[in-house]
C-alpha cells in the first residue's frame, strides 16, 4: 500500500474507527475536519451502545434478536443484510472497545454493566457513565493518535471539506478542502474519499447537535451527484432540556436507569411537583404502553410527549411547552454512579438538581435516520461480504459514506444507543473494503493534474464571488434562523401536507435569497464568516430534500408522522365486528407497505431534488405492523399471525412445486 | 452607569441590553484592542448565544460596522472542550457560562478575553496544537495489537473504573493550563523561508521542552493504571522524568480549582510524582 492515501472527512466514532483500521491495514490517511477530531460531535452521545451479552444470551436474547428489534424499530425500512451484520458484530464492537481502554461501568464481580435502553426488553447497552459517546470517541482519538505519531495519520484540523473531486469518468479521485485559518483552498489526491461528517440537525436551527452537524458535507457530494436516501427521516428525541442556543440532550438512560415521564392530572395544576401525590399524576407512558412503559421507541415516546402538552393541555409549565421526567425516587449514591454526566448539564444549565426535583424536558430534533446513499454487498448468509469494495460506497465510485451521513441502518426510526454502533461498526467495514478495492483498481496517480486543478479554481471562484458580493441584502445568520423556523414548524413531530408545501416553497426562497448574503468579514483570515455562509447555503438541498420527501410519503412510517394517513384504531367491542375491522386494517397495512415500504432517493437536478423510490431487501424478517399501544393490538397481530401462517404455507407448497424433491 | 436609579435596580436582572467587552486582536502578532458591543437580553442566555447575536449584528454599541468576533465551540454542553475563554477575568467554558449568574455578579458588563496561554488566531480563537501534543508525548493510549477481534478486555473491578472513569473525562479544554503559573505562552511565528512543516518541528521541538501540563499527567496516570495500559508505564514515567516534566509543577493548585469537569488532577499529580521518583530510583540501581 505505500504511497497510497485516502481522505477520511470528520473525526467523530465512524471517521476515527475507518481511520485507524487503516493505518493498521498499511494504508495511509488524510484527515479532515472541521475541529479538532476530539471534540466531534459523538461525544454528546449519551446513554450507551447496545449489543447482545453472555447474560442477555442466557435470558433468551440472541443476535438475531438484536436484529429484530432494530428492523421493527426503524420499521422496516432498512435493507436487511447490513443490519444483520452489525447486530451480529456488536458484541465484537465492544470487546474491541473494552480492549481499548473505555472506562465501561462494571459489575461488582467486574464485568461490563448493562442497562435497559428503548426498543427492546434486553438489558444490551453497555454504558460508561452518562457520558459513553465521549469515552467510545477518547479510545478511537487516542488509536489516532498513536497512529499518527507513527506516521500514518495526518490530520488536517480546522479544515472545511469542499466537495469530492470527480474525473472525467465520475469516478472519485480525491478531495478539495480549505483551511479555516488561513483560507487556503487546496486538493487531497486519494485513492478514495470517506464522508463520515454525522447529522444535519442544524438545518433546523436549534437541535441537540453541536455546531458543526450542518450536513454541508453530505450535500456537497449529493450536489455532485451522490443519491440522499430516506431524508424525511428525522429522529426527534422526546427528552431535551430547552435552552435559548441549544436544545440539550437528556438522554434516554435516565428512564433506562427508571426514569418516569409524568405531568399533574389537571391542567394548570401549579403545586411544587414533589407535593402531588401519586393518585393524581399521569405517568402517561406507562399507563399506555404496558409492556415497554417509559422506553417505548423514541418516535413514540416523543409523539405522546408532544401531544399530551399540544393536545390535552397538561405541560407543567404554563410559559412553555414540557413534562417532567423524575429520577428522585431513585437513590442519589446510584444516580451519581450511572447518571454522573447527564444530571451535571441539567444542574448546570437549570441550575436545579434533578436528584431532589422533577426535570422538564420536551422533545428536540436529534438525529438525521437518512443520508448518503450507500451501497453493500450481500452474503450467501444474509449478511454483508466484508471485504467488498461496495459495503459503504456511494453511488460515486470511490466515494463513501459512513456513520450518521449514511442512510443504512435505521430505517424510520433509530434505537436508542444504536448509533454508536452502527457509527464504529460501519466505520471498520469500510476500511478492508477500501483497500480491497485498491488492489483492483487503476491508481489515482495517473489522474491528470488539471483534474485538481479545476476543482481547486471552482472553489475558489464561489469563495470570491461571496467575499466580493457587497450588493446583496441578506445576512446569512438571519437567514439561517429564518430555515429554523420554517423547518421545525413543518418537518418534526406532526407532518401535514399544506403546511410541507408551505414550507417547501419558503425554503426555495430562502435558497434563491442566500444567494444574495453580504458577509460583514471580506478578509481573507479565518473568516468564519464566509465558512458559516458556505455551509449555510448548502444545507437548502438536503432541507429541499426533507421537505419534499416528507410531502410525497403519504403514511405514518417511524419518525415520519401525518395524522391525515394515521392507521385508525380498531373500535368495535363486538368480536365479529372486530375480526372484521381487523381484516380491514390488515388490507390496508399491507396496500400501504406496497406503495410506501420504499427508500426515498433523492437526486439533485439544481434547484430543486428529484425523488425516486428503491425497494427494501427485505429478505430476512417479513414486515409486520408495528402496533405499540395501538387500541385493538390483539385482533391485529392475530389477524395478521393468520395470514403470514397461511402465506408460508402457500410458499413452502409452490416450491415444493417448483423444486420437486428427488423420488428415492 | 444604569445601577444607580432605583428603576435600573428593579430591572437588574432582567436588563433590556447585555454589555460585552471583547478584547479582539485581528491575527497573530497583531496589537490587541477592546471593543464595546450590546445585545438584546433574554431569558437562559449564555456566553455562546450573546456571540451569536454579535456575529449577526456585526456593529459595536456605537453603531460602527465591523467583522464578526471569531470564536470557537462545538457541543454547547460542556463535554467537547472547544469553548474555552476568560470570562469576567476567568479561564472557563463559554457555553456553561449562564448570562443571569454573570450579571449577579457585575451587572455593568461581561468581559470576554481570549485564553492567555495559547497563541491567538483571532479574537476569542487560540491555537491549543500544543495541548493535544502533550497526550503525544506522554503515549495516551492503549498499546493493544490491533483491530481485529480478539474477545473481551481485561477484567475490571468497580473501583478501579470509579477511580478511572473521572480521569477519563478530560475534554482537551485547557482551562488547567491556562491557570497553571508553570505553563507559559509559547508562540513561533513562520520565519522567511520555512516551510509550514519545518515550523510546526520547530513548535514540537518547544513543545516538548516546556511544561507538559495537567491533563496530560493526569493522562498518564489513567493509561498507567490500566491493565494494558501500564506495559507502557515506563515510557510515560520517562517522559514525565525529563525537563518540562513532572518536576515543573509547582504545585500551585489552581488546576484542580479551574477544572470544569472537577478532574481529580492534584491527586493525579501526586500519584505522578511518587511513580516518577520509584522509577528514577529503580532505573538507577538497574544501571
Amino acid at each position: 500500500m505505500a504511497g497510497k492515501r485516502v481522505v477520511v472527512v470528520g473525526g467523530g466514532l465512524a471517521g476515527l474507527a475507518a481511520s485507524m483500521k487503516l493505518a493498521e491495514l498499511g494504508v495511509a490517511v488524510d484527515m479532515i475536519s472541521l475541529t479538532p477530531v476530539k471534540r466531534s460531535h459523538s461525544v454528546c452521545a449519551q446513554g450507551g451502545i447496545n449489543s447482545v451479552s453472555d447474560l442477555t444470551r442466557q435470558e433468551g436474547d440472541n443476535e438475531w434478536k438484536h436484529f429484530d428489534d432494530t428492523i421493527y424499530g426503524g420499521d422496516f425500512l432498512q435493507h436487511q443484510p447490513p443490519v444483520k451484520e452489525m447486530s451480529y458484530w456488536a458484541p465484537k464492537v465492544i470487546d474491541l472497545m473494552d480492549r481499548l481502554g473505555v472506562t465501561f461501568n462494571r459489575t461488582p464481580e467486574g464485568f461490563i454493566d448493562r442497562r435497559r435502553f428503548g426498543g427492546t426488553l434486553y438489558r444490551r447497552t453497555a454504558f460508561a457513565g452518562a457520558t459513553t459517546g465521549q469515552q467510545l470517541l477518547y479510545a478511537l482519538d487516542e488509536q489516532v493518535r498513536r497512529r499518527e505519531s507513527e506516521g500514518m495519520i495526518k490530520k488536517f484540523e480546522f479544515w472545511d471539506f469542499l466537495g469530492p473531486v470527480l474525473d472525467e469518468n465520475g469516478q472519485c479521485v480525491g478531495a478539495v478542502a480549505q483551511d479555516m485559518v488561513s483560507m487556503e483552498i487546496r486538493s487531497f489526491p486519494a485513492e478514495a474519499v470517506i464522508v463520515a461528517t454525522g447529522g444535519n440537525g442544524l438545518i433546523y436551527g436549534r437541535s441537540t447537535m453541536s455546531v458543526f452537524c450542518n450536513g454541508s458535507a453530505a450535500s456537497r457530494c449529493f450536489q455532485v451527484g451522490g443519491r440522499f436516501g430516506n431524508a424525511e427521516f428525522i429522529q426527534v428525541h422526546p427528552t431535551a432540556i430547552p435552552g435559548a442556543d441549544k436544545l440539550r440532550l437528556m438522554s434516554e438512560s435516565a428512564r433506562g436507569e427508571g426514569g418516569r415521564v409524568w405531568v399533574p392530572r389537571r391542567p394548570n395544576d401549579t403545586r411544587y411537583p414533589k407535593e402531588i401525590p401519586e393518585s393524581e399524576r399521569y405517568y402517561f407512558l406507562e399507563e399506555r404502553f404496558p409492556k415497554y412503559g417509559n422506553l417505548v421507541p423514541r418516535d413514540i415516546a416523543t409523539r405522546e410527549i408532544f401531544n399530551i402538552c399540544v393536545s390535552e393541555g397538561l405541560s407543567v409549565d404554563p410559559s412553555r411547552m414540557c413534562v417532567y421526567l423524575d429520577l428522585t425516587h431513585i437513590p442519589r449514591a446510584e444516580l451519581d454512579r450511572k447518571l454522573s454526566g447527564i444530571l451535571e448539564i441539567y444542574e448546570k444549565f437549570q441550575g436545579v438538581d434533578p436528584r431532589e426535583e422533577p426535570m422538564k424536558i420536551f422533545p428536540a430534533v436529534h438525529y438525521s435516520m437518512g443520508g448518503l446513499w450507500v451501497d453493500y454487498e450481500k452474503s450467501a448468509d444474509g449478511g454483508l461480504l466484508i471485504g467488498s469494495p461496495k459495503n459503504q460506497m456511494t453511488n460515486i465510485s470511490g466515494l463513501y459514506a459512513i456513520g450518521e451521513c449514511d442512510y443504512q441502518y435505521h430505517g424510520a426510526n433509530r434505537l436508542g444507543a444504536n448509533s454508536l454502533l452502527s457509527c464504529i461498526f460501519s466505520g471498520l467495514i469500510t476500511a478492508p473494503g477500501i483497500v480491497s478495492g485498491m488492489q483492483s483498481k487503476k491508481s489515482t496517480d495517473a489522474t491528470s493534474s488539471s483534474v485538481f486543478e479545476s476543482a481547486v479554481a471552482r472553489h475558489q471562484a464561489r469563495h470570491k464571488a461571496l467575499l466580493a458580493n457587497q450588493s446583496g441584502n441578506e445576512n446569512p445568520y438571519l437567514l439561517h434562523q429564518e430555515l429554523g423556523d420554517v423547518m421545525t414548524r413543518a418537518a418534526t413531530v406532526v407532518r401535514e401536507n399544506r403546511q410541507l408545501q408551505e414550507a417547501y416553497d419558503r425554503a426555495l426562497l430562502i435558497q434563491e435569497r442566500s444567494k444574495r448574503c453580504t458577509l460583514t468579514d471580506t478578509g481573507n483570515w479565518s473568516n468564519q464568516n464566509v465558512i458559516f455562509t458556505k455551509a449555510f447555503q448548502d444545507m437548502l438541498p438536503v432541507a429541499l430534500c426533507i421537505l419534499k420527501g416528507a410531502l410525497m410519503r403519504d403514511e405514518c412510517r417511524g419518525a415520519h408522522f401525518k395524522p391525515a394517513f394515521a392507521p385508525k384504531s380498531l373500535s368495535s367491542q363486538d368480536p365479529t365486528e372486530r375480526r372484521k375491522e381487523a381484516e380491514v386494517w390488515c388490507d390496508r397495512f399491507e396496500e400501504n407497505n406496497s406503495r410506501f415500504l420504499k427508500s426515498s432517493i433523492a437526486t439533485w437536478k439544481a434547484p430543486e431534488p428529484e425523488i425516486q423510490y428503491e425497494a427494501v431487501d427485505t429478505s430476512l424478517i417479513p414486515p409486520r405492523p408495528r402496533l405499540y399501544g395501538l387500541v385493538g393490538a390483539e385482533a391485529i397481530e392475530q389477524v395478521w399471525n393468520e395470514r403470514t401462517k397461511n402465506k408460508n404455507q402457500h410458499q413452502e407448497v409452490a416450491s415444493e412445486r417448483r423444486n420437486p424433491s428427488p423420488v428415492g | 452607569m444604569i445601577a444607580s436609579t432605583p428603576e435600573a435596580t428593579k430591572h437588574r436582572r432582567r436588563p433590556e441590553k447585555i454589555n460585552v467587552h471583547i478584547l479582539r486582536q485581528d491575527g497573530p502578532g497583531l496589537p490587541s484592542y477592546w471593543e464595546r458591543h450590546q445585545v438584546g437580553y433574554e431569558p437562559d442566555m449564555n456566553v455562546i448565544s450573546i456571540l451569536q447575536k454579535v456575529a449577526a449584528q456585526s456593529n459595536t454599541s456605537e453603531g460602527r460596522a465591523v467583522a464578526p468576533v471569531s470564536w470557537d465551540c462545538g457541543c454547547l454542553e460542556e463535554v467537547c472542550g472547544s469553548c474555552t475563554m476568560v470570562i469576567n477575568g476567568r479561564v472557563r467554558q463559554s457555553c456553561s457560562a449562564l448570562v443571569d449568574r454573570l450579571l449577579e455578579a457585575n451587572p455593568i458588563e461581561i468581559e470576554l478575553r481570549p485564553m492567555t496561554k495559547f497563541p491567538v488566531i483571532r479574537d476569542l480563537m487560540v491555537d491549543r496544537n500544543r495541548l493535544f501534543h502533550s497526550l503525544e508525548r506522554v503515549k495516551a493510549w492503549v498499546p493493544v495489537d490491533g483491530y481485529y477481534d480478539m474477545g473481551a478486555g481485561p477484567r475490571i473491578s468497580r473501583e478501579d473504573q470509579e477511580r478511572d472513569y473521572p480521569l477519563s473525562q478530560c475534554m482537551s479544554c485547557g482551562c488547567c493550563l491556562d491557570a497553571c503559573p508553570q505553563f507559559n505562552k509559547i508562540e513561533l511565528q513562520l520565519q522567511p523561508g520555512e516551510s509550514e512543516e519545518e515550523l510546526q518541528t520547530r513548535k514540537n521541538t518547544a513543545f516538548d521542552q516546556a511544561f507538559v501540563g495537567a491533563h496530560a499527567i493526569s493522562q498518564a496516570m489513567l493509561f498507567n493504571s490500566h491493565p494494558v495500559g501500564k506495559n507502557m508505564a515506563n515510557e510515560r514515567l520517562e517522559a514525565l522524568k525529563q525537563p518540562g516534566g513532572i518536576q515543573a509543577c509547582g504545585n500551585a493548585q489552581n488546576c484542580v480549582a479551574v477544572c470544569p469537569k472537577q478532574i481529580p488532577l492534584t491527586t493525579s499529580i501526586a500519584r505522578a510524582g511518587r511513580a516518577v521518583t520509584v522509577y528514577a530510583i529503580k532505573k538507577f540501581f538497574d544501571r
